[in-house]
């Protein structure tokens, strides 16, 4: 199930982002959020893998598992497990004491961090959860936006309360992964975007990851940002006159006129044009391969980051999707 | 004094493995090490790689998942023009299979070895689960390792969510098999006897209680009959994860840490290294990976492109006179001329961070090697041995 980009793209209640390392998934997370918020909407950010560094994308130092204002109308949490198996335990199961006695308390550290699958179930209930409360009035997100887990993990991520469900046949559980099943499977509600660069393995891990979200989740898909898309030097009808500025006459002139600099800025085209021309071979095969909604931002060619960029970024996205 | 070559560690460890955060190029350089190795330095190489790009795996050899290793037909490395002077070997990590291996090994006989692979829970852990591939890369190391057969193993790392957990691995696998949590859980099968156990009446225990109303009675029973057929593994299960704990600390192991110049990959580059540092572990070398050229900083370059970008149709005119009808028309030329010097700006600019962030680098090892930035990806073994050349900073 595929949910169109545009309009409809921050009137959902849950965004999350995948993508695989280095794309700058944070960053489209980070922008997506200030974007939302920008348009008046009341964000949480969740930060789901411990790095601490989104809220540096809006000059804000590191936050914890309480959610912080980092930008008006922005406001970000970082998962923390342990955090989010206590409040499930006192919220939903109304067991404050219990999980402050000594040998317990212990046992139940480990398990939110070291017990396979149980961080993944914590995450998304946390997420999950957030969204029903404003749902319900008592909590006042109109948008939460999850920076996810990669490519690699996102699926195990995202299908875990089915995978608890097979686990688990009775009690709180079984009836809670139920409820997050259906928030999740809504497509007027939840939606998943990949973000990705126009390289060989981030395109390779992105098609992968659509194909398995087609047949292995019912979270419905948003779409797929490219990102750090390079822009085009020459039209096709100027390319001869670059690739005759590389020949012996020509750079002799060049040399005479700008000096002997002249060599590095034709050797930079070149780079840019070889760059530009690889990763236009990757667009063209998402475009072939996908027929989801393909988003694109430009490479940003700066020399500083933080807020400022998390800005030009939100910008991109917001003429992109007609916002 | 920093050197710019991986040779010293390449040539005197046993065990170098690469680290860093997703994306900065780390299964590409792990692999053009170890071709660096067999080619240049000698010896058997093994590159254990996690999940190479399809076309990598390929130049490697990798034809299909299997935890099968697979050497690099001398004649392929001859068609690149590269004199092996050692073998080349590959391998990737499969994990399930990993898993299985380990479980047949230490179960006490046959039927609990079947009876926990088949058991839908151990399924469920080692196939779906994260944490558990860190855990099985080591392991696949050692076993790799202890049999011998290299000289040098280099190691690809699994994409975690922080660099730093598959260091952690072996001690929390230790802890996860040997600790609290089992003996707690396995605690009233415990006392009605090994095979056949039901639940006996706990209720009054606080934490049976809460497991009980949390999951169910049929999940707690599942799993705790899960762990008491894994208990008669898990002497083994534990000396191994402490085995593989002791051999990361070895002297013959070393780690590199592979970044670009860029913010947040180098940022936890950084993180990685004060890591190691904390256990007591070797940081062997940096890798650069795809740093732009210097000439995108350089003062003549920036003299030129300024000079281009403010009297482009000057130079369109005197291009004219090469005799070229390509620039016949100084229009289309000073069009060209233009965004040349625009776009070398533009790299320029992304060149000049680069090289702040460089020279800001908080600890720099004894070796820093740079890979430069190169236009396309590499899955070859031409780009491979180019790569390579740059680790060892030979021309």
């Amino acid at each position: 199930m595929t949910a169109p980009a545009g309009a409809g793209f921050l009137d959902r209640r849950l965004l999350f982002f995948s993508g695989k390392g280095g794309v700058g998934k944070s960053t489209v997370t980070a922008a997506t959020a200030l974007l939302a918020a920008e348009r008046g909407r009341r964000v949480l950010l969740v930060e789901v893998d411990a790095k601490g560094n989104l809220t540096a994308l809006f000059e804000q130092p590191p936050v914890g598992f309480q959610p912080r204002e980092v930008y008006p109308g922005v406001f970000a949490m970082q998962m923390r497990t342990e955090d989010a198996l206590r409040e499930y335990l006192r919220l939903q199961l109304r067991v404050p004491v219990l999980a402050r006695v000594g040998p317990l308390a212990r046992v139940l550290d480990f398990v939110a961090s070291a017990a396979p699958g149980v961080r993944e179930i914590l995450t998304v209930g946390k997420v999950c959860s957030e969204v029903r409360e404003s749902q319900d009035g008592r909590a006042d997100w109109d948008l939460v936006v999850v920076d996810a887990a990669a490519t690699g993990h996102i699926v195990s991520q995202l299908d875990s309360p089915r995978a608890i469900q097979e686990l688990v046949a009775v009690g709180p559980v079984r009836q809670q992964t139920e409820w997050m099943i259906e928030l999740l499977s809504d497509p007027a509600t939840t939606a998943l975007h990949v973000v990705t660069t126009p390289e060989e393995m981030p395109v390779n891990e992105t098609i992968g990851l659509v194909q398995r979200a087609r047949t292995e989740l019912t979270v419905p898909f948003g779409s797929v940002i490219v990102n750090r898309v390079l822009p085009e030097p020459f039209t096709r009808a100027d390319e001869p006159v670059f690739d005759a500025l590389l020949g012996g006459p020509a750079r002799d002139v060049l040399d005479a006129e700008v000096g002997s600099g002249s060599g590095a800025v034709l050797e930079a085209t070149r780079l840019a044009v070889s760059m530009r021309r690889s990763r236009a071979t990757q667009l063209s095969r998402l475009r072939a391969v996908l027929d989801v909604p393909l988003v694109y931002l430009p490479y940003l060619f700066v020399r500083d980051h933080g807020l400022r960029v998390t800005r030009m970024v939100a910008e991109h996205l917001a003429a992109e999707l007609g916002l | 004094m920093t050197s710019s070559s991986l040779e010293p560690l390449l040539a005197s460890r046993e065990i170098v493995v690469f680290c860093g955060s997703g994306g900065v190029g780390k299964t590409t350089t792990a692999a053009a090490a170890a071709l660096a190795a067999a080619t240049e330095l000698g010896g058997r190489v093994l590159v254990l790689t996690i999940d190479p790009a399809r076309r990598l795996a390929d130049a490697l050899g990798l034809e299909a998942i299997g935890n099968v290793e697979r050497r690099v037909p001398d004649e392929a490395l001859r068609a690149v023009g590269l004199e092996p002077r050692g073998e080349l070997f590959a391998a990737m990590l499969d994990t399930k299979a990993s898993w299985d291996d380990l479980v047949l090994r230490h179960a006490p006989d046959e039927e609990t070895a079947y009876r926990v692979l088949g058991n839908s829970l151990y399924q469920n852990i080692t196939a779906r689960f994260v944490q558990s591939h860190d855990y099985i890369a080591m392991e696949r190391l050692y076993d790799l390792h202890t049999n011998g057969r290299y000289d040098l193993i280099v190691v690809d790392t699994p994409p975690t969510r922080n660099a730093i957990d598959f260091l952690e691995a072996p001690s929390r696998m230790a802890e996860f098999f040997g600790g609290r949590l089992l003996r707690w859980l396995t605690v009233p099968y415990r006392l009605t006897g090994r095979r056949g156990a039901r639940m006996m009446n706990v209720a009054s225990r606080p934490f049976y209680q809460l497991a009980d109303r949390v999951l169910g009675s049929q999940l707690l029973q599942d799993i705790a009959e899960f762990f008491l057929n894994f208990q008669s593994m898990y002497d083994g299960f534990v000396a191994r994860a402490e085995a593989v704990e002791r051999l990361l600390h070895d002297r013959r192991t070393s780690f590199a840490v592979v970044t670009t110049l860029e913010g947040a990959p180098l940022r936890e580059a950084e993180l990685f290294v004060h890591e190691l540092g904390k256990r007591h572990l070797p940081l062997g070398a940096l890798v650069l990976n795809r740093v732009l050229p210097p000439y995108l900083t350089s003062a003549e370059g920036q003299r030129a492109a300024t000079a281009l970008a403010e009297r482009p149709a000057d130079v369109a005119k005197a291009l004219v006179g090469v005799g070229d009808a390509t620039f016949d028309d100084p229009e289309r030329t000073a069009r060209v001329l233009a965004t040349a010097a625009a776009t070398y700006r533009d790299y320029s600019v992304v060149a000049t961070r680069e090289r702040e962030l460089r020279a800001e680098l908080a600890r720099v090892p004894d070796v820093l090697a740079t890979v430069p930035a190169l236009p396309d990806e590499v899955h070859d073994l031409a780009g491979l041995a180019r790569i390579g050349r740059a680790l060892l900073a030979t021309p």
